[in-house]
């Protein structure tokens, strides 16, 4: 019997969220907060000639006015960015100067004063143009800059990192090829768009303690960096974190903190609290990363896939921080989930001068699907091959290799074709992929298929804690920031299936306080309960240990022969002989006062088991644990006349190992889905020539409301992943990552023509019909 | 800065503060009130996510002026007494990060409220004002419907 796992356990921070009670960083304020007003950049690229502040320091309530700095200069992998533009500015929007206020109004009357004088440079309008000869660079130092090992920048390029995979030999794959395509695909930056904007509380305490609130994925990552970029005491350094109002990979980016840091130094250590408004966080902060793709392919007449020759072009925009890392884990799984023995692919992150970018749900697998898919669906139209079977015999199996030349077994890559199957039959694919309605409109379907493993920090961990309460209930304190997924209830949920009690009477922290709560890495790349899931069983072991340690001198047996269950710590095969866990889990006290033991605290903690960095020449390496796999597919309903479309429905077939909470995760997939079929259809930031972003509020940006939702048909496949805890795989991003491409195959076989740009709104269709140039 | 003192009636109670004449009724619930329930998404009437109920209608508490709710009756939803609307966002799992709920559920309140029975159209037209990046929206048409199809109403126990 299942206690707990599988179950849809009501969310545990429900009540809190239905009644307004639920704390996010914005909400909490005091009367000795300063407030923080942010000046931005006009131009995309231009040169600082003067900053005059001398009107804005008049405002009263004024208390400071920090202005970029040499140093320190910032950034994960390479240190290209400072936290307040210094000397020039390379991306409209980029802060180039900071009012501390008494009161938000101040802040803002004063910053609308500071007079900017810029002197504007050539712009970087797009990866491609960054990599033409003579293009304007945007990092003249990039030779210079402090970097980690493992990323490759090119010196007097744009290139902020290549990441190269050579598998196989690329002229066998051809001359074994009989049909080829080449095309190239592409789209600009987004917005993650969470709907909580970040913020952040920052005060300097007299022991030089440093205290953050934030609205972050990464609260230990803030201490990290924080420590590293400012040379302070890592045990000086403080982050909490209450629940987080969205955030899809947006709020990874380590970049706030830094600027309310700078501002408390600047007004001696004061609270300062920092609020981006919509318009700042959708490009003051990093954005969703864009891409131009070339993707050539090669197979046998009967649809064996024999050669691809990649080149993907990151738009990681003017700094590096998590592009150079998106742009890797591309490379890894470049080809999409399936078995192709000569590979060739060059990754480039590249900088423009553009907004910078971080994580999106997905990490680059988005991205190069829909280019990739794409490519499938022209090369099945070329062999003329139904396209859901040339993917079917090409889908990835058990014994064979990754791009990156790892071999695979069925419990780190699932199962694929079946995922396949059972798609085809959810879509009744064999009716057909047109079918007319009447003279005007068409019903089309397209589909996709899709894979991910997480390509983080080998030596990256999670920890938690067990601390039991006098009844006999627990309390459960991991890193995992609550970010909307429901990791924590699923965390109870483990516990409950593992001492084998009720659900209800397990707590969890949702806050997070990096002083006494164990470090999850970040909050990340679906992989919250793989690594808080087994830190929890290996806490749970400690903790039945100590309990049956406890127990067996009351009971006067080894505590080989005790189990532990239904609240009670029982003989294994004498039940009847127990004694309840509330009676020992604070030690135990015999009648006559002697004790012994203590409260029960458990602790475990987990760390990814062999990943390796990837090969610089050939991309031979192991960088992540699992794979997922899924079909995916959407189903339209299209205008031939006016290029207006409905998406009618949208199917999910995903090999999620085994579901611990059946309606989380189908709410994880719908609502990725949902993000990925918004990005698909109508989520861009529109460039002037001049790099300005022109659509940066909810108005313009298109997001999709209530009522835009299809029908979704989600599904999943069950192949246990054997090393998590009950066998769950990453699921977090995944429903994401095929919607792009599946609507752009369905919309191509729609209309008729290939459409390889993204967004797909009705206009762009018309453009590309028409052959006026897409913007 | 001028301030002048108005008295709100907020979740029937009756609060006394002290405002300047373009402060939003959002910014006086949260910095004056304490009622951080309504959230600010865009501070431009875009996301709904400050949402309140202004003399049983739904109202965006960012495009409207404190001064302007003096003699109304607001409800946030720190005074929401629909439980089964409540309960309905818990058992249909209508939330994720949260964020926009305390929107949503003062929105479809109010859609309950006045269109008990609302059909396809009347929802959308209502909710669209709303924006949630998390879920599909497919829970939320669930929990709303749920409690359309229960009969039930605001003043509903549940």
């Amino acid at each position: 019997m299942s206690w707990s796992i599988g179950h849809s356990v009501y969310r545990k921070d429900g009540l809190e969220k239905v009644t307004g009670r639920a704390k996010y960083t914005g909400d909490h304020s005091s009367k000795d907060m300063l407030h923080i007003k942010m000046v931005v950049s006009s131009y995309a690229h231009a040169k600082i000639k003067a900053i005059n502040t001398t009107k804005a320091l008049k405002v009263s309530g004024v208390r400071g006015i920090v202005l970029g700095q040499p140093f320190p200069l910032t950034g994960e992998e390479i240190k290209d960015r400072p936290p307040i533009a210094y000397d020039k500015v390379r991306y409209h929007g980029e802060p180039v100067a900071v009012v501390v206020a008494d009161t938000a109004l101040q802040a803002q009357k004063a910053a609308e004063l500071i007079e900017v004088t810029y002197e504007p440079l050539p712009v970087v309008n797009s990866p491609k143009n960054a990599l033409l000869p003579g293009a304007p660079l945007v990092h003249e130092n990039l030779a210079v800059y402090e970097r980690i090992e493992h990323v490759y920048p090119e010196a007097n390029t744009n290139i902020a990192d290549r990441i190269k995979i050579r598998k196989g030999c690329m002229n066998e794959g051809w001359k074994a090829s009989h049909e080829m395509v080449e095309a190239s695909f592409s789209f600009s930056q987004s917005d993650h768009m969470a709907m909580e904007t970040r913020c952040v509380i920052a005060e300097i305490h007299p022991d030089g303690c440093v205290v953050f609130t934030s609205a972050t994925q990464s609260p230990y990552m803030i201490k990290h960096l924080m420590s590293d970029y400012f040379n302070l005491e890592d045990g000086k350094i403080i982050v909490k974190t209450p629940l987080v109002g969205g955030a899809f990979g947006g709020k990874v980016a380590v970049q706030l903190e830094l600027i309310a840091y700078m501002a408390s130094l600047a007004v001696g250590g004061r609270p300062v609290k920092l609020v981006n408004t919509r318009e700042e966080d959708m490009i003051t902060s990093p954005v969703h990363i864009g891409l131009d793709a070339t993707i050539k392919l090669g197979a046998t007449k009967d649809g064996q896939l024999t050669a691809a020759e990649i080149l993907y072009m990151f738009d990681t925009g003017a700094y590096s921080d998590k592009g150079a890392t998106i742009s890797r884990a591309a490379a890894v799984t470049s080809t999409g989930p399936y078995h192709i023995d000569n590979v060739w692919c060059d990754s480039l992150c590249v900088y423009t001068n553009h907004p910078y970018v971080t994580a999106y749900r997905g990490f680059g697998h988005s991205e190069l699907s829909f280019a990739f898919e794409r490519a499938m669906d022209m090369l099945a139209k070329k062999l003329d091959m139904n396209p859901l079977e040339l993917r079917m015999k090409n889908a990835i199996l058990p014994g064979q290799t990754t791009p990156t030349q790892i071999r695979l077994n069925e419990s780190t890559v699932g199962n694929l074709p079946n995922c396949i199957e059972t798609l085809k039959q959810q879509m009744n694919w064999n009716e057909g992929q047109v079918i007319p309605i009447n003279d005007r409109k068409v019903r089309a379907k397209g589909i996709s298929c899709i894979w991910k493993t997480s390509t983080i920090d080998s030596d990256a961990s999670s920890g938690v804690i067990l601390v039991f309460n006098r009844d006999g209930s627990v309390n459960i304190e991991s890193g995992v920031v609550e970010i909307g997924m429901g990791t924590k209830t699923v965390l109870a949920q483990m516990l409950a299936e593992k001492l084998k009690m009720d659900v209800n009477k397990i707590f969890v922290k949702m806050e997070i306080d990096t002083q006494s709560i164990p470090e999850h890495w970040k909050t990340v790349a679906s992989r919250g309960t793989l690594m808080a899931g087994r830190a929890l069983l290996k806490a749970a072991d400690d903790a039945i240990v100590q309990m049956k340690d406890i127990a067996s001198r009351v009971l006067m047996c080894s505590p080989d022969e005790l189990e532990v269950g239904n609240e009670r710590v029982y003989v294994r095969d004498e039940p009847d002989i127990y004694i309840k866990v509330k009676d020992i889990c604070y030690g135990y006290k015999y009648p006559h006062g002697y004790a012994i033991g203590g409260q029960v605290i458990g602790r475990g903690q987990y760390m990814l088991r062999h990943l390796t960095h990837i090969d610089p020449k050939t991309g031979v390496g192991r960088p992540g644990p699992e794979y997922t796999v899924a079909a995916q597919g959407a189903e339209i309903e299209f205008d031939t006349r006016d290029y207006t479309y409905k998406i009618l429905k949208a199917y999910s077939v995903i090999d999620a190992g085994i579901v611990l909470n059946r309606k989380l995760a189908k709410g994880q997939v719908m609502g990725a889905m949902e993000m990925g079929l918004n990005f698909g259809s109508s989520e861009t930031f529109v460039f002037s020539e001049q790099g300005e972003v022109l659509n940066s509020r909810l108005r313009t940006y298109t997001p999709f409301r209530y009522g835009d939702h299809p029908e979704y048909v989600v599904s999943f496949i069950e192949t246990p992943y054997i090393e998590s805890a009950y066998g769950a795989r990453g699921l977090g991003e995944h429903g994401l990552i095929g919607m792009p491409a599946a609507l752009a195959n369905a919309l191509s076989v729609a209309s008729g023509m290939e459409l390889n740009r993204l967004p797909l709104t009705p206009e762009a269709i018309w453009r590309k019909k028409i052959g006026v140039n897409e913007y | 800065m001028n301030k002048s003192e108005i008295t709100l009636n907020v979740n029937s109670e009756e609060r006394s503060v002290y405002v300047r004449h373009s402060d939003t009724l959002l910014y006086v619930l949260r910095e004056e009130l304490g009622l951080t329930g309504a959230k600010p998404g865009c501070l431009n009437g875009d996301c709904g996510a400050c949402t309140v109920d202004v003399d049983g209608q739904a109202m965006k508490s960012c495009l409207m002026l404190a001064i302007e709710a003096v003699g109304k009756k607001i409800t946030t939803v720190e005074g929401l007494q629909n439980i089964p609307l409540k309960t309905a966002f818990i058992k249909k799992f209508a939330f994720q990060c949260g964020y926009c709920t305390p929107g949503f559920l003062m929105n479809s309140n109010s859609l309950i409220n006045n269109y008990p029975q609302a059909d396809d159209i009347q929802i959308k037209d209502c909710l669209e004002s709303n924006i949630c990046r998390c879920t599909g929206y497919k829970e939320i048409e669930e929990a709303v419907k749920s409690v359309l199809a229960d009969g039930s109403t605001g003043n509903g126990n549940y």
